[in-house]
């Protein structure tokens, strides 16, 4: 583990984040955003690990700041899937460009 | 090149390119299958990160609870489930979010290469989880009680939208 | 005589001494990583084959039956017979099936339970990997087997396919909260998520202490299993067999057999957890800790012989308004009894006390939260 450097880890997770920050902008299903944010929210936990590991190993911030991110993350996740049905059920679309009532 | 080396360029490999899978694959089905790949391989980040506790609340919580909820929430809207027809998969604006994608990954990266992080590789020292456990009851409290009262209002919310 | 109680630990012992001086140290571990693993995988596969026959044998006499008898003396070669049909039976391809997320979708289901056994003590010092996240990471592990029920329901592009894996997920799905909700009485006491500590604690075994959390693990883990009674997502009579109606040959044997390998990692871990483990008097740990796990399977194969199949919506109407209050109250009356009666200080005969009362509390308060709506009425009548 000592012979990975940190900017490894860094680099991967930016990846992984510019992949899900794609997907998210990109994608016309609803359903496809989502699953990019959550790739997106992914990447930033590696990052806050990967800096307790290097940085802070005896702070437990680090961990703590992960567990509270999953959490939102199935919150979210839960909260967007229940809009993404209800969408579905009144307009009987999941493409993001035809719900569009609020936009003029 | 040393083992963990090695295996830490395999995982990520795997990672990325099943992220890439993900947001480029034409059925959302198999778009969330992808998805469960990344998960896993960053459990496996994880766990090279000395961070087991955390690589299995990561399987538990994502692959095996919010990727189910999706695939759940795909097959409950049954036209999802087959490519939408004579639209392709991306928007308008796809090749310009490729290229800010690109931009800003190129930004971080060269952010990443040449900051000079003040490591500090000791030893982690003493039950992680029993750490973690009394943190989040003493010194974390808040933070704890906080996340606490967002699921429950998710969970409600979550509930109140879905049924009509 | 010693030799045969600690076989395992000897074996390995004696292998490693030989193996050292020949390879270097690293191919001594490696080697023996590799024979550890492969001892267990085939421990689970001839366990999966004798309970095929087992199980067969057992519903069979609670029917009135004989049950399989003709291949092999008392039949016992029924499994191996099984096993030459299913590997020459036709594999079948729905034409309009999403051929590698079809093919995929198998293997998906077997792994988890298969990799749930490195962190299972089979017997003294005889446990793969002894985590320090142990239970987490079983029950981390098996929750991935959804996956692959999901993946073979759409893969199929059958509607009771799709039905099956629906059932089956959301049955998965919620009755994993009460199995994790019940297993943390038991944490609360060890202070440890890892199995080797959780059966060294258990001078009195837990299902003494936490007899309600035994209860509820065992229902729920019952429904993670999708057996009888809460085997809706393959219910025969409704939606032919559910996710793996369009598998034939091999592929459908390998649905099977994650079946029975889940039912015996769920024996195992409810024996090291509930159990008591690997510990017992007289006879060898691993002897007393196969005959606890056949004890477990042996209640699953009754219930199966005496249960009709519950409704959807009393599936799920038990799980969230009966079995996870329940695991949470046992929560908060184990948190209590471990404040007055601290569980690394006090005798264990003390605590079995102090359990006992604790427990009788509890069941007063369940059974009054759910008295049946007659009985409820009755009452607000009379007191009225």
């Amino acid at each position: 583990m000592p012979d990975i450097p940190l900017s490894w880890y860094l680099i991967v997770a930016s990846a992984l984040f510019c992949i899900g920050l794609f997907g998210a902008l990109s994608r016309r299903n609803a359903i496809g955003i989502l699953m990019g944010i959550e790739v997106m929210l992914n990447a930033v936990n590696i990052n806050l690990v990967a800096f307790w590991r290097y940085i802070t190993p005896q702070a437990l911030t680090g961990q703590v700041f992960v567990i509270v991110s999953i959490t939102v993350a199935a919150a979210e996740a839960a909260v967007g899937l229940a809009l993404i049905l209800a969408i579905f059920r009144s307009r009987d679309t999941v493409n993001i460009e035809d719900v569009h009532l609020m936009k003029w | 090149m040393s083992i963990t080396q090695v295996a830490f360029i395999l995982i990520s490999a795997i990672t990325l390119g099943s992220a890439l899978a993900m947001v480029t694959s034409r059925t959302v089905f198999v778009a969330a299958l992808w998805m469960v790949a990344a998960f896993v391989g960053v459990a496996a980040l994880y766990i090279l990160l000395e961070a087991g506790f955390l690589a299995a609340i990561q399987l538990l919580i994502y692959a095996g609870g919010i990727a189910v909820l999706i695939l759940f929430a795909i097959m409950l809207t049954p036209r999802v489930m087959q490519p939408m027809e004579g639209l392709s998969r991306f928007n308008d604006q796809w090749m310009f979010v490729a290229a800010v994608s690109a931009f800003l990954f190129a930004g971080l990266w060269a952010l990443a290469i040449r900051t000079d992080w003040p490591v500090n590789l000791q030893r982690v020292t003493g039950d992680n989880i029993f750490l973690l456990g009394r943190g989040f009851m003493t010194q974390y409290l808040l933070p704890f009680e906080v996340t606490s009262i967002l699921l429950l209002v998710a969970l409600v919310g979550a509930i109140v939208i879905a049924r009509d | 005589m010693q030799f045969i109680y600690d076989i395992g630990p000897r074996i390995v012992a004696i292998t490693a001494q030989f193996l050292g001086q020949h390879f270097p140290a690293w191919a001594v571990q490696l080697i023996l990583m590799i024979v550890s693993v492969a001892t267990i995988a085939v421990f689970v596969l001839i366990t999966f084959m004798f309970l095929t026959y087992l199980e067969r044998k057992i519903i069979a006499r609670m029917q009135d039956r004989i049950g399989p008898n003709r291949v092999g003396p008392l039949g016992l070669l029924q499994p191996v017979a099984d096993a030459i049909k299913m590997m020459t039976k036709e594999d079948i391809t729905p034409t309009v099936a999403h051929r590698a997320a079809y093919n995929i979708a198998p293997v998906l289901v077997v792994a988890p339970p298969l990799m749930a056994f490195a962190v299972i003590p089979f017997g003294k010092g005889m446990i793969a990997a002894d985590l320090n996240i142990g239970i987490l990471y079983a029950v981390a592990i098996s929750s991935l087997g959804t996956l692959g029920l999901l993946m073979a329901g759409w893969s199929s592009r059958n509607k009771f396919s799709l039905i099956g894996a629906m059932r089956a997920v959301a049955q998965m799905v919620s009755y994993e909260v009460p199995m994790i909700l019940s297993l943390m009485g038991v944490l609360m006491i060890t202070g440890s998520l890892a199995m080797g500590q959780i059966v060294s604690k258990q001078a009195v075994p837990f299902i003494i202490l936490q007899p309600v959390a035994f209860i509820i693990y065992f229902i729920s883990s019952i429904a993670e299993l999708n057996r009888t009674p809460f085997d809706i997502p393959e219910a025969e009579s409704e939606i032919v067999a559910g996710y793996h109606t369009e598998y034939s040959g091999m592929k459908f044997a390998m649905f099977m057999m994650s079946e029975y390998v889940s039912v015996i990692v769920m024996a195992a871990v409810g024996t090291t957890v509930f159990l008591g483990g690997w510990r017992g008097p007289v006879l060898p740990s691993y002897i007393w800790f196969l005959l606890k796990i056949y004890v477990i399977i042996f209640v699953l194969m009754w219930f199966r012989g005496t249960l009709p199949r519950l409704r959807v919506d009393q599936l799920q109407g038990f799980a969230w308004k009966f079995c996870v209050p329940v695991a949470l109250l046992n929560i908060f009356m184990s948190g209590i009894v471990i404040f007055l009666v601290p569980p690394n200080t006090t005798h264990p005969l003390v605590q079995v006390a102090a359990y006992a009362v604790g427990n009788i509390i509890l069941a007063i308060v369940v059974l009054l939260l759910y008295r049946r709506p007659t009985a409820r009425a009755a009452a607000a009548v009379s007191g009225a």
